[in-house]
């Protein structure tokens, strides 16, 4: 692909988006972001990755931070917006790349090349997904998809003006329960293919 | 306990409820608050016009005493307080006014020029510079000025700004408790029991400044090793000069005279009688006729959120006031201590600080103020020590965690903008055990002047 094209790809918990992302990123021969980001900015901050990866992807912990107009000492919110300006900058510097959660849809909103995707897929193959990846029971599967989905939401949500995993905040949602990890990737490439020419 | 004294405690902690969970913006939740407190409360439970007309307070600023007061202030607790609210919007226009002409990032600016960049000297200045700011000016304004400046000297010298900032926060917020303009809690507890900023400036002032002395030797010994750390060799050349601070010398010149102004007209508002509200409004119309090309742009600069905030909060507060329930609170550390001015000392103190530490300061030091008063008449302890516990609680509590008091928030806020994030754990570490050792120092002060 010629143009610069920005792929951000929402997902819900078990539903593989993941996985698609990768291999898109692999199939367009482009970089793939997710929480290589924080790593990133981690290094150059000089502070120890295992710390701060609590903070990232969730919600501001109200009980733990204030806001004062357009200050906050959450971090959860400082994690969040050093990553956004991350992606800001190799969005700006015309670079093509595909991230994963990080609200990237609204972060990069107005960025030339943005297409939004969100990925999901029926509760059975994800709870399949979960129990097998995780090494979960059914129960805790369950439990985790409920807690992680709504913790994405929220954190999405403080960040949009749209709402996690509703159509009107992507440019597609695709269900790809019954498709294959290659075929859901082929499928999104051929979208971004036509609207970005 | 009454429904009327039910409803009015239900609508003060939804109040601070919401106010924590932060899904509203706190100026409308304390005035829908506020308004229920007027209608459910004085209007539906009360059916007492008298106690709605008392609790907005209008007519007290059309009275002479509002303006000028000859001899000692009268004590006025109840209601909306405008004194503090118009005194708070006037140093704000002054401080958009200084900040515009560029005066603060000057004077940290020269500050640091003055002592050569070196690390240690300068973290010792900034804090002494943070504290005595604070003293006239709102700890935010302070901390967000000398945390940008003390970021861009760390990132040329190639140090670790975070135990800077840590200090000078801690310091914004002690420099806050040593006069009555400092802090908010201490201009609502000056306006509301009539002391003057040198009745602060002989009481808070002198435990601030000998808690100033402990703590800078305190932080010096926690961060002596990861100050002197730098990283990489300091090219001074690149080192901005303090007058490239100066975005017009002209209002410059003009800032520095109105902030003069403004320091001896509050040093001197005990002998020359004019109140808070006065010199609030005086100075904001010195800087506006002075600053009139940029009249729009400082108008619309002012924190009017905080300001809306400060009302609706006197309303509530007033609710719990009227139906009685802060008299009970009152009576109830009378009963605690069994009369004792010491054990009241200790448990004022050290509940104002706790809490302070965990929600905002200034409804705690607003609900408080009427509980000191109530607790005063009924047991006979002396107001003034009871007045001066209180704000050191309030003031210096605020400290101990990240979510304290705004200067924190602040501080805390641009040193992770830069790329310094402060967590919980780092930011307790340091200052919680600043803020047990002050808060000790207080007690013992306290307990040896005045009891």
């Amino acid at each position: 692909m010629d143009k610069q094209v920005i792929i951000s790809i929402g997902r819900q918990y078990g539903s593989c988006g993941h996985i698609v992302a990768q291999r898109i990123a692999e199939k367009l021969h482009i970089s793939l972001y997710d929480k290589n980001i924080l790593q990133e900015i981690a290094e150059k901050i000089n502070r120890d990755y295992e710390k701060l990866k609590k903070f990232d992807e969730k919600p501001r912990n109200v009980w733990f931070s204030r806001r004062l107009g357009e200050h906050s000492n959450s971090l959860e919110e400082a994690m969040a917006n050093m990553q956004f300006a991350y992606l800001r900058k190799k969005a700006e510097a015309g670079e093509s790349f595909v991230v994963v959660g990080r609200c990237a849809d609204s972060a990069l909103a107005g960025e030339k090349g943005l297409v939004s995707i969100f990925i999901c897929a029926n509760m059975e193959d994800r709870l399949h997904r979960v129990i097998e990846a995780d090494k979960l029971s059914e129960r805790e599967a369950k439990i985790t998809i409920t807690r992680m989905d709504k913790q994405r939401k929220e954190y999405h949500d403080a960040y949009s003006e749209k709402s996690w995993g509703m159509a009107e905040a992507y440019d597609m949602c695709l269900n790809i329960s019954g498709m294959t990890i290659d075929d859901a990737a082929d499928f999104i490439i051929s979208y971004v293919d036509l609207v970005i020419e | 306990m009454t429904i009327t004294q039910i409803v009015a405690l239900m609508i003060f902690i939804a109040m601070f409820i919401l106010i924590v969970l932060d899904k509203i913006e706190r100026q409308w939740v304390t005035l829908a608050c506020g308004i229920l407190t007027l209608g459910v409360v004085f209007g539906l439970c009360m059916h007492s016009t008298d106690a709605i007309i008392e609790t907005l307070n209008v007519k007290s600023i059309f009275t002479k005493e509002f303006w000028y007061v000859s001899g000692n202030a009268e004590e006025s607790t109840s209601g909306i307080n405008w004194a503090t609210i118009i005194f708070i919007a006037g140093m704000m226009v002054m401080v958009e006014g200084m900040a515009k002409a560029g005066f603060f990032r000057w004077l940290c600016m020269r500050l640091a020029k003055l002592v050569n960049y070196k690390p240690i000297p300068l973290f010792i200045s900034f804090m002494i510079l943070s504290a005595i700011l604070a003293m006239f000016i709102d700890s935010i304004t302070v901390i967000l000025f000398l945390a940008a400046v003390t970021v861009e000297l760390a990132k040329l010298l190639k140090f670790d700004p975070v135990p800077m900032i840590l200090s000078e926060i801690f310091c914004a917020n002690l420099g806050g408790s040593a006069t009555m303009c400092g802090d908010p809690p201490n201009i609502i507890i000056g306006t509301s029991l009539g002391y003057s900023f040198f009745d602060f400036l002989t009481h808070t002032g002198l435990m601030a400044g000998i808690s100033l002395v402990v703590i800078i030797f305190y932080f010096y010994f926690v961060y002596r090793k990861v100050l002197t750390r730098t990283t990489g060799t300091v090219d001074y050349s690149t080192l901005p000069e303090p007058k490239s601070a100066i975005t017009d010398v002209k209002y410059f010149v003009m800032s520095c005279i109105i902030f003069a102004c403004a320091v001896v007209l509050l040093v001197t508002h005990a002998i020359t009688g004019l109140t808070v509200a006065f010199i609030g409004v005086f100075i904001a119309l010195l800087t506006l006729i002075c600053f009139a090309r940029y009249i729009s742009e400082l108008l619309k600069k002012v924190d009017y959120k905080t300001l809306l905030f400060f009302i609706g909060l006197f309303m509530v507060v007033g609710g719990l006031e009227q139906t009685g329930i802060l008299e009970k609170i009152a009576g109830f550390i009378g009963d605690v201590s069994g009369g004792n001015i010491k054990v009241m000392v200790a448990i004022i103190l050290w509940v104002s600080a706790f809490a302070s530490a965990f929600v905002d300061n200034i409804p705690f030091a607003a609900t408080m103020i009427p509980i000191i008063n109530s607790l005063s008449a009924s047991t006979g302890a002396n107001l003034d020590t009871l007045a001066w516990t209180l704000s050191m609680g309030t003031d210096i509590g605020g400290s101990a965690t990240p979510i304290g008091a705004s200067a924190n928030v602040v501080g805390t806020s641009v040193s992770a903008k830069s790329g310094h994030p402060i967590g919980w754990g780092r930011y307790c570490k340091a200052v919680a055990p600043a803020t047990i050792i002050i808060v000790t120092i207080s007690m013992l002060f306290i307990f040896v002047v005045y009891c």
